[in-house]
């Protein structure tokens, strides 16, 4: 009955949730259309138009619209472009909205009820959503919705987005025939400008005992210490420091648990089966492939603990706050920061995220530099590395020297990042010139253990799907590369040698064989352009079917710490520390900037770049006797 | 509102002290920014508001923690001196003075 009225009305009234940036709008979206888009404490999370739908107690069928924050209806940024287009009806493949939700942060009405005001101008049918009313109600806001209601001239009602009943008066209010046209009640637009809407707030504020400013004891007394100018850089770094030592330190277990897990599997299947290519395929290909990368999935999970912590909190905004001047020796402000924070987990929501950053030379610039910070996808592929050569042992007593290489790859990423923002600045008139920053400090939220949970848990979703897709295709392809043609009869080598793949990967050598790079790397590099991942999967299937007799179950790590030395090791670090992006990120970059110039301009310098590093990378360490 | 008209006009908020209570008087971007002026309104600084420094930044003071009404927000120093603010002789206290 239900799936009926859905398909009968796919375009039903479309619903629009609008107002300031970090006032709750995506966990509404969320709570009321069961979706999972991302929230955090920061401005600026949302930079595109997502859609959901929801079906209201009464059985009404709706489209609903989640929105970027805006601070006015003057779009000075292309995210807020984004909202203004749709709410003027501009927007390409939508039409205009047939209700307005304006979500209000019951907090700091003072600012929020002004973009209410402009909105309700618009004459489109309109209630507010005095959203945070948890929060107004602990810190002593006695806001009732429905006095508010008769200052405003618009419904309104409470709402708490994060709690799982908190949407539901909102919900109710939906089937009130009469929301959907009360506009035709009020008297038309009057075309004023945001001061006087500011007194008209104030006016409102003043009836309401609402007008006093409340100070924000416990954040002020956060920020005392994370602000400071000498404690507040010192803390960063330790926070920083922690997460990598952590990445290291925490994982053991786990992983050990993987690899023992995938070790006996691999065995019990070469017992079992009988010694054919079906063999060959599940042990070296899936196995050896796709449980190489899957060892790396508590490392993944502890970052983005770290990632979402720091996310909810509202710290993010204060560290692009300590940074803010080092960005700026660098041509850059501290609006990038957040963009090229999100980088880390993936370039492509930080290439996205960019589009919060109101001056395009800045935003061009940081969506080139976002792929040198070191993504997550390229942890395992660092972590290979990082426990075959770096000896587990403690440095200066208390660090493990594996979690400190590992936090000097990030930053080496960091420091290219800053180097080439540097150039543009020195080599560009635009460069120099001072940019906005205006950067909103939110109040710090505890982060709720649910929360955190289930964005865990969706990042291990989306591992798992790469892992069982993209991943195993690319493994189980490269297994058929690497085994056939079969060895000529007579060959004396192992088989791969004599395959489509051994051909490619000896061919490949021979550009990569001056920065350090054996053919069996120069394979793997290749299926690594589609995700960087599979870098390591492709090293396990290849060395697992160049190994000869017995040692097949062994793993990747032993494995490659006996056959490399130490300077094509650490090459082949640098070069992941700088290659070009995954395919996607391209794209990404074509979808952001509308053409290919950009994305072939950031493939060639990175290719460059990660060339020229590697080869010095590779030669010092020659010179210094670890070849 | 009478209370705002008694200050030291032509004080910049990015030369105020910290902690100290003062409303906003009036903003005037500087010729080569101009769009400043209207998204410093957007964001709050309105005439009469409260605002207060809260902190500075690194070497050289820049950039700064402002609260404006009942938000916290980092800007340029450039961007606060755009700010021109007025002292709150006795918060709270509407008209006593004319
Ligand atoms: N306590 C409390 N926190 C909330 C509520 N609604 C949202 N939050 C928190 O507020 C923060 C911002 O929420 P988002 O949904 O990302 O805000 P947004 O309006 O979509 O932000 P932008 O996309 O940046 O414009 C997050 O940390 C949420 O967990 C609420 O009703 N109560
Ligand atoms: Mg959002």
């Amino acid at each position: 009955m239900n799936q009926a009225v859905i398909h009968l009305h796919p375009s039903g009234p479309l619903l629009a949730l609008v107002g300031n940036p970090n006032c709750g709008k995506t966990a509404l979206f969320n709570l009321l259309t069961g979706s999972r888009q991302k929230v955090a404490n920061y401005a600026g999370v949302t930079v595109e138009r997502k859609e959901g739908r929801l079906t209201t107690p009464g059985g009404k069928f709706l489209r609903v619209l989640d929105l970027p924050g805006a601070y006015s209806l003057y779009p000075r940024s292309p995210d807020e472009r984004v909202t203004c287009d749709v709410l003027f009806g501009r927007a390409s493949g939508e039409k205009r909205p047939d209700l307005i939700v304006c979500v209000v942060d019951a907090t700091n009405l003072r600012r929020n009820l002004r973009l209410a005001m402009a909105v309700k101008r618009l004459g489109l049918p309109c209630i507010v959503a005095l959203n945070m009313a948890d929060l107004a109600e602990r810190r002593g806001i006695k806001v009732v919705p429905e006095a508010l209601a008769v200052e405003l001239g618009m419904p309104v009602v409470s709402t708490v987005a994060i709690q799982s009943s908190g949407a539901e008066p909102l919900l109710a209010l939906f089937d009130d025939p009469a929301i959907w046209c009360s506009m035709a009640l009020t008297p038309p637009a009057q075309g004023m400008p945001t001061e006087s809407d500011h007194l008209v707030v104030r006016r409102i504020l003043q009836r309401l005992g609402l007008d006093d400013v409340i100070p924000h004891t416990p954040s002020d007394r956060i920020d005392g210490v994370v602000l400071h100018p000498v404690i507040g850089p010192i803390v960063l770094a330790v926070v920083l420091f922690l997460v990598f030592q952590a990445v290291f330190a925490w994982a053991e277990m786990p992983m050990t648990l993987i690899k023992t897990a995938t070790a006996s599997l691999s065995e019990v299947v070469g017992v079992v089966m009988p010694e054919t290519w079906l063999r060959s395929l599940i042990v070296d290909g899936l196995i050896a492939g796709v449980g190489g990368v899957l060892v790396f999935l508590p490392q993944i999970v502890i970052l983005y603990f770290f990632i979402l912590f720091l996310e909810e909190s509202g710290y993010l905004p204060r560290a692009a706050f300590l940074l803010d001047r080092l960005m700026g020796s660098v041509g850059l402000s501290g609006r990038s920061f957040i963009p090229l924070l999100s980088s880390f987990a993936c370039a492509i929501p930080g290439i996205m995220a960019a589009r919060s950053i109101a001056n395009p030379r800045d935003r061009l610039v940081t969506i080139m530099i976002a792929p040198l910070m070191t993504c997550s996808a390229r942890l395992p592929v660092y972590a290979l590395l990082i426990g075959a050569f770096i000896p587990q042992r403690l440095v200066w007593g208390a660090f493990e020297l594996q979690g400190l290489v590992l936090l000097v790859l990030y930053l080496a990423g960091v420091i290219g990042a800053l180097a080439v923002a540097w150039l543009l600045k020195r080599f560009t008139a635009a460069g120099r010139q001072v940019r906005p920053l205006m950067m909103e400090l939110p109040s710090y939220h505890l982060p709720t253990v649910r929360n955190i949970a289930i964005g865990i848990w969706q990042k291990v979703m989306i591992f798992m799907k790469r892992v069982g897709g993209i991943i195993l295709i690319l493994t189980i392809l490269l297994w058929f590369l690497a085994s056939f043609p079969a060895a000529p009869d007579g060959a004396t080598g192992a088989a791969i040698e004599y395959s489509l793949a051994g051909m490619l990967g000896q061919a490949l050598a021979r550009v990569f064989e001056p920065i350090g790079f054996n053919w069996q790397i120069s394979i793997a590099l290749v299926p690594g352009m589609a995700a960087r991942e599979v870098a390591v999967s492709a090293l396990g299937t290849v060395y697992a079917l160049s190994a000869t007799g017995s040692d097949t179950a062994q793993a990747l790590a032993p494995l490659i710490a006996q056959s490399w030395s130490l300077a094509t090791a650490l090459s082949l670090l640098v070069w992941y520390v700088f290659a070009p992006q995954c395919l996607s990120t391209l794209a990404t970059v074509k979808r952001e900037t509308g053409s290919w110039t950009m994305p072939l301009i950031m493939a060639g310098y990175l290719f460059a770049l990660a060339y020229a590093a590697s080869f010095i990378t590779y030669r010092v360490a020659l010179a210094l006797g670890v070849g | 509102m009478s209370a705002t008209k008694n200050g030291i006009s032509g004080a910049t908020l990015d030369l105020a002290a910290i902690g100290h209570a003062l409303t906003v008087h009036d903003v005037q971007a500087p010729p080569t920014s101009p769009e400043w002026a209207r998204w410093l309104e957007e964001i709050g600084f309105i005439d009469g508001e409260y605002v207060m420094l809260m902190a500075r930044g690194l070497p050289g003071g820049d950039p700064l923690v402002v609260r404006i009404g009942q938000s916290t927000f980092a800007l340029r120093r450039a961007e606060a001196a755009c700010v021109r603010v007025a002292s709150v002789a006795q918060p709270n206290v509407e008209g006593c003075k004319a």
